[in-house]
């Protein structure tokens, strides 16, 4: 159905089949599949309420799913205890919405934690090193280290966040709307922080977004849920061709077109 | 698995050369950096050439070579370059700790930051006495604005849910009254006074006294805790803006409740209290209910059921004032709803058992023995 960023080496880090989840009544997902293939960045988008962020929090472990399969990095998720998750965890970094640092600590702390946690023998002096160029890499200013959460506006909140999910180094980054509630400077930067890093890191980036600037500029694949599932994964020109009512106003809106404009005029 | 990160000069006459194997990334560089620290002088030459992978981390202890001792690096392929480039790039003068005192100035300055809390609380307190008062005064003038609904339902979670923990230490109070007090009376042979000694302490002190714990425990916490909550998530902002008075809707349906609840329930702590030692002095001092109940009434003057219906509102409003106050204290972080949540009890109880403290001599001095 789709082709993945790297054709030469279709590597699938997250697999995703006949996942169902349910909240009493409420059907969330029924029958849902998704492969995201290594390097790449997949953007997920969907109406309000399509289960964006359950399919994430089923991914990593915090929502067990009531039926289906899931794989991150070749291995089985449900049912895993937590030693054997915790080898799986420090290969992924995660950015919750609103950042979800740790408010008692400061921003340089919270970025340590992940690492104190899993490398303990890392000397402290080092610690501080790592700390201060991912503080840096995340796109904050080095004054921010040493300042506490709530010192912090919420931009800064989430590229604080990004550099405690980019804390261990991880193959695998989830991002649950990075750009939401950012200035379009600030959001600009940021999907060109992500597509740096991806680069450089070799990221696969799970992206939950709604924003379709971000999709137009740095995803390789989009994924739309709707319906209880994927109805449609590729790149956006394949979505384009397909014909659904929801992808078709979602991209063919009139904020879908205007950012589609820029890239129009690129490739002209 | 990758090997581990390891490092070690090429033979022969060229000692210069760190020749690099394994991966370099953080889950195996193990005493990778120490080691590196160690390597002294200038002009090293990095061979990457053996690198199997390399992360940020990797690249910083290369990068960190490369710029404190002018080393050089070879044998890095494209990636690699990449990784260095954007490490370096990140590479700025950064503070991690926020500042720290010495010791002495820290100390003064808690002592400092204490006193000048204590003083604004209490003063903040009174203002917000005096704004409560206001929103009452509103309420009066305007019933329409009066929210019936809100208040009742504050009469339910504040005193018809706190109906069976308060009955059940009460009644476990008067058991240990009685208890207590037979043991010591029996030296005397006076153990009927069992009687007089629960009745009083019951509706004079006890009954009141402990609901007021209780409520502050139970309500006193949860108004600290929702308020400051709705300030965090900007509720109370948006009721100011959208016109709703922030003390009529939620300090004063509070107020009322506790206000209101608190005699009741302090009514039925003291009757269940003195139930209790009555149910003690049948099973241990063979004194029969109707006789129990009988002493209460000729020993018990009616002044001390006045005295604890009396104080029971006072102390109700100080623990909502409390509590609300310092919920809307909250600001920040979620840290705060706790630091507040604990500080709304502290000062309820506290204010509370120093204003018991002048009721007991205020009603002494006015003959209500």
């Amino acid at each position: 159905m789709s082709t993945p960023a790297d054709p030469d080496a279709p590597v699938p880090i997250i697999e995703v089949r006949g996942l169902k989840n349910s909240f009493g009544e409420q059907v969330v997902h029924e029958s849902l599949d998704l492969t995201v293939y290594r390097g790449e960045i997949l953007g997920v988008v969907g109406g309000s309420g399509t289960g964006k962020s359950v399919l994430m929090r089923s991914i990593i472990g915090l929502q067990t799913p009531s039926e289906g399969e899931i794989e991150v990095f070749g291995e089985p998720m449900i049912g895993r205890d937590e030693d054997e998750a915790k080898s799986i965890r420090r290969k992924w970094g995660i950015l919750f919405q609103g950042g979800a640092l740790f408010s008692t600590l400061t921003v340089a702390e919270n970025v340590q934690l992940p690492l104190r946690e899993y490398y303990s023998y890392l000397e402290q002096k080092l610690l501080d090193e790592i700390a201060g160029y991912k503080i840096v890499m995340s796109g904050l200013p080095p004054e921010a280290a040493p300042k506490y959460p709530s010192e912090l506006s919420g931009g800064m909140r989430k590229r604080a966040g990004l550099a405690r999910a980019l804390a261990l180094d991880p193959d695998l980054l989830f991002l649950d709307e990075p750009t939401a509630g950012l200035d379009p400077i600030g959001a600009a930067a940021f999907d060109e922080l992500i597509l740096n890093l991806k680069r450089a890191l070799g990221l696969t980036v799970f992206l939950i977004t709604h924003d379709l600037d971000t999709l137009y500029a740095i995803c390789d694949r989009v994924a739309v849920l709707a319906d209880k599932r994927v109805i449609g994964i590729g790149t956006i020109d394949e979505l384009l061709a397909m014909d659904h009512e929801w992808i078709q106003s979602y991209f063919m809106g009139p904020r879908g077109r205007a950012a589609a404009q820029p890239k129009v005029t690129e490739a002209a | 698995m990758a090997a581990t990160a390891d490092f070690r000069p090429t033979e022969g006459d060229d000692d210069r050369t760190l020749c690099f194997s394994g991966a370099l990334t953080l889950a195996r560089v193990g005493g990778l950096s120490r080691r590196l620290d160690e390597v002294k002088g200038e002009g090293v030459i990095l061979d990457l050439n053996g690198v199997e992978r390399m992360d940020t981390v990797g690249a910083w202890l290369i990068y960190r070579m490369v710029r404190d001792h002018g080393a050089e690096v070879q044998g890095a392929d494209d990636d690699m370059v990449r990784l260095l480039e954007q490490v370096a790039e990140a590479d700025q003068p950064v503070r991690i700790r926020p500042d720290r005192r010495s010791p002495v100035t820290r100390v003064l300055g808690e002592v400092g930051d204490a006193v000048s809390i204590a003083g604004r609380t209490l003063l903040g307190l009174v203002g917000f006495f005096g704004a409560a008062l206001i929103a009452t005064g509103n309420l009066i003038t305007n019933p329409k604005r009066f929210r019936l609904n809100a208040v009742v339902q504050r009469f339910e979670v504040v005193g018809v849910k706190a109906l069976g923990i308060i009955g059940l230490m009460s009644f476990l109070i008067g058991i240990t009254i009685a208890q207590q007090g037979a043991v010591q009376l029996a030296q005397f042979g006076a153990e009927v006074y069992t009687i007089n000694l629960i009745g009083r302490s019951a509706f004079r002190e006890l009954g009141v006294l402990m609901t007021a714990i209780m409520v502050a425990g139970r309500s006193g916490s949860a108004f600290a805790a929702q308020i400051g909550t709705m300030k965090l998530t900007e509720e109370i902002d948006a009721m100011r803006t959208i016109g709703v008075s922030p003390q009529e809707a939620l300090v004063i349906p509070r107020l009322l409740a506790t206000v209101v609840m608190m005699p009741l329930l302090g009514f039925f702590a003291a009757v269940v209290a003195t139930a209790g030692g009555g149910v003690f002095c049948w099973v241990a001092l063979d004194i029969p209910p109707a006789t129990f109940v009988q002493r209460i009434r000729e020993v018990v003057p009616i002044t001390d059921l006045y005295v604890g219906l009396i104080k029971a509102p006072v102390f109700g409003a100080l623990i909502a004032l409390a509590g609300c106050f310092q919920g809307m204290q909250v600001e920040g972080d979620a840290e705060q709803v706790g630091i507040r949540t604990t500080a709304a009890v502290v000062q309820a109880i506290f204010l509370v058992i120093v204003l018991d403290a002048v009721f007991a001599i205020f009603f002494s001095s006015i003959g209500w023995i």
